[in-house]
């Protein structure tokens, strides 16, 4: 669950950028075409969509009640009648609850990830493009969250907000902004010093339309493809708080949250007890193989 | 070099400044406040005002922390409110549990990582790389408290050869170096060390790839040095890259025990940290908090003096 040291070397792959500026269609065409023959990523992008639609249409799914409890029915082994993947230690329908779970565990992962990016990218490139005393300030700011390993900062920070959705999602961002303000700083950094950011200003243009038009056209690629990369962190160490009791509370379908109720049961039905840890599992592994393939697509350096 | 340490350790400080800030205000993220959480709904005013003021809360925010940093420095961390034992007492002995089980961790998913990477990178056949490849991914992708679940349930529940949660046998005090200490160590050791394995793995096989594929390596072929020779130059060249994500991935490490030792039952900090949160114990919640990030830091100040040290080509400003 550790964020990976976001260095990240721009070399050709700005090269190649800073030719899609002018020719910005002529960039996006050719990832598409290289996505496009891509099978792996493809694949794992049509599984993931399999899982976020299940999560997003469950209720016209017609799944059994994934809250309706009973005493009678508990920890059905896996292939029971009715029970595809059997019931949970209070007799809740475990096929449904996992299809269910993907709402808000996608919804946990993917959140912070989203708003880390707009505060981060914005906070990165400013401090990347004016430089000086505002990159030195931000910067700073960002050094204090990174003497915390991050794991450790999202459990501080919710353990002492208190357990509950909401509180986690704050706790995440604040764990994801300073990655994605590093990355974002660097690579605008890097792209200020082309010389096409230099003959625009020449040639008379103010600062908010290079921002636009130069900058975030060049660093937004591979901004977003480090992003990408910490969506499959973000739902392993959101579904951690949550197994740990500081996210969703119960009785809300959450992976991490049934992996922590259904502990108790690993005498009994152990296999069922393990299940949603596959499906964090599929998911990360999924989401990192489509990182991987973006990065090779939009040919961004790691 | 030693000028450069000493640099890096004044640039430290704003940074602890920071994070001192950070770790005092989460008392203050805390709904409600930390007294009442420890005095009882019915107790009288003038107790909870007694307690006030002997934890010092009755103070304005800018004096509690400079009152609360300078007591910290002299390496008082406060008293718990759950036990009444100093905080520092309680985060040491914890501290030190969390630390053998890294240890062990870090060496296995190091030395593994190390073996693995630089195999993939050698690698002439594709399987050998695919399959080095394949296991890095499920390394950065599996979700470790889940891997410490199901190691639990295959060797502990099944098949009975290991314990399945503790520090050692029953009413062990500390650890030891023995069979029954180190037998409980096996599964929190291995489902700790995934995540570093898959990070450092990746890492070493691509540093080691590009290495591989400089003109310098070329050149000692063409010379007739033989392949165990070429082999040390390259490590050689390797080793500061990868030991900057092996400064971050040891650290992380820390962080990620966490979970693992709530699952193993191991008493070190993050069990510690986690029964905190759940007693609403904020000075201990404060204490490791702090002890953690500390030595994160340390740690990482270490890694950045050992890489110029390999490699003297790294000039920092």
């Amino acid at each position: 669950m550790a964020i990976q040291s976001p260095s990240i070397d721009l070399g050709s792959g700005v090269a190649i950028n800073a030719v899609a500026a002018t020719a910005s269609r002529g960039y996006w065409q050719s990832v598409r075409r290289r996505l496009r023959r891509d099978p792996v990523t493809l694949v794992c992008a049509g599984i993931l969509l399999l899982i976020v639609l299940g999560a997003i249409f469950a209720p016209f799914l017609n799944l059994a009640d994934p809250y309706k409890t009973s005493m009678i029915r508990r920890l059905y082994p896996l292939g029971s009648p009715n029970f595809p993947l059997g019931t949970d230690e209070l007799g809740r329908d475990m096929f449904s609850r996992l299809i269910y779970g993907g709402r808000l565990s996608l919804f946990m992962g993917v959140t912070p990830v989203v708003c880390a990016l707009l505060i981060g990218g914005t906070l990165g490139i400013t401090a990347g493009f004016l430089g000086g005393w505002v990159n030195m300030l931000i910067m700073r700011v960002m050094d204090v969250f990174y003497a915390f390993p991050s794991v450790l900062l999202a459990i501080s920070l919710s353990g002492a907000m208190g357990a509950g959705a909401s509180n986690t999602l704050l706790a995440l961002t604040l764990v994801f902004i300073p990655p994605v303000c590093r990355v974002s700083e660097s690579v605008t950094t890097q792209v200020r010093g082309f010389d096409f950011v230099d003959a625009a200003k020449a040639s008379g243009a103010g600062s908010f339309t290079i921002v636009r038009v130069h900058v975030l056209g060049n660093v937004l690629g591979p901004i977003l493809v480090y992003a990408t990369s910490l969506i499959s962190v973000a739902i392993i160490l959101a579904a951690g708080l949550s197994f740990l009791g500081l996210g969703v509370k119960p009785p809300e379908p959450e992976w991490g949250l049934m992996l922590n109720t259904l502990r108790q049961a690993i005498y009994v039905n152990p296999v069922l007890a393990a299940l949603p840890g596959v499906m964090i599992f599929i998911t990360s592994i999924f989401f990192n193989l489509m990182s991987d393939g973006l990065r090779a697509a939009m040919d961004v350096k790691a | 070099m030693l000028l450069y340490a000493l640099r890096r350790l004044i640039y430290l400080i704003p940074v602890a400044f920071g994070v001192s800030l950070l770790v005092f205000a989460l008392v203050h993220l805390a709904p409600g406040d930390a007294i009442s959480a420890i005095v009882p709904p019915d107790a009288p005013q003038e107790l909870i005002d007694k307690l006030k003021e002997y934890y010092g809360f009755d103070k304005p925010l800018p004096v509690q922390y400079f009152r609360w940093l300078g007591v910290t420095l002299t390496g008082d961390f406060g008293t718990s409110i759950g036990t009444g034992r100093p905080v520092a007492d309680e985060v040491g002995s914890a501290f030190g549990n969390t630390i053998i089980l890294a240890i062990s961790a870090t060496f296995c998913a190091f030395t593994l990582a190390i073996i693995l990477g630089t195999a993939a990178a050698y690698a002439k056949t594709r399987i050998v790389d695919r399959l080095v490849t394949s296991i890095a991914l499920v390394g950065v992708s599996v979700p470790h408290f889940w891997l410490a679940i199901v190691l639990v349930i295959i060797f502990s529940v099944e098949l009975g050869m290991l314990p399945p949660m503790g520090l050692g046998p029953e009413n062990a005090t500390g650890w030891r170096l023995d069979w029954p200490h180190v037998q409980h160590m096996i599964l929190p050791t291995i489902a700790l060390s995934v995540i570093p394995l898959g990070v450092m793995t990746r890492t070493v096989r691509s540093t080691v790839k590009e290495v591989l594929s400089s003109e310098f390596v070329t050149a000692l072929q063409a010379k007739g040095m033989r392949d165990g020779a070429i082999l040390r130059h390259v490590m050689k060249n390797a080793a500061p890259t990868c030991l900057a994500v092996m400064g971050l991935q040891a650290g992380n490490l820390i962080g990620g025990s966490i979970l693992i030792e709530t699952v193993f039952s191991w008493p070190g900090t993050g069990f510690l940290l986690n029964s905190a949160i759940f007693r609403r114990d904020l000075p201990i919640l404060q204490g490791t908090t702090l002890v953690l990030a500390g030595f994160f830091m340390l740690l990482n100040l270490t890694v950045d003096v050992i890489q110029t040290m390999v490699d003297p080509r790294i000039k920092r400003g």
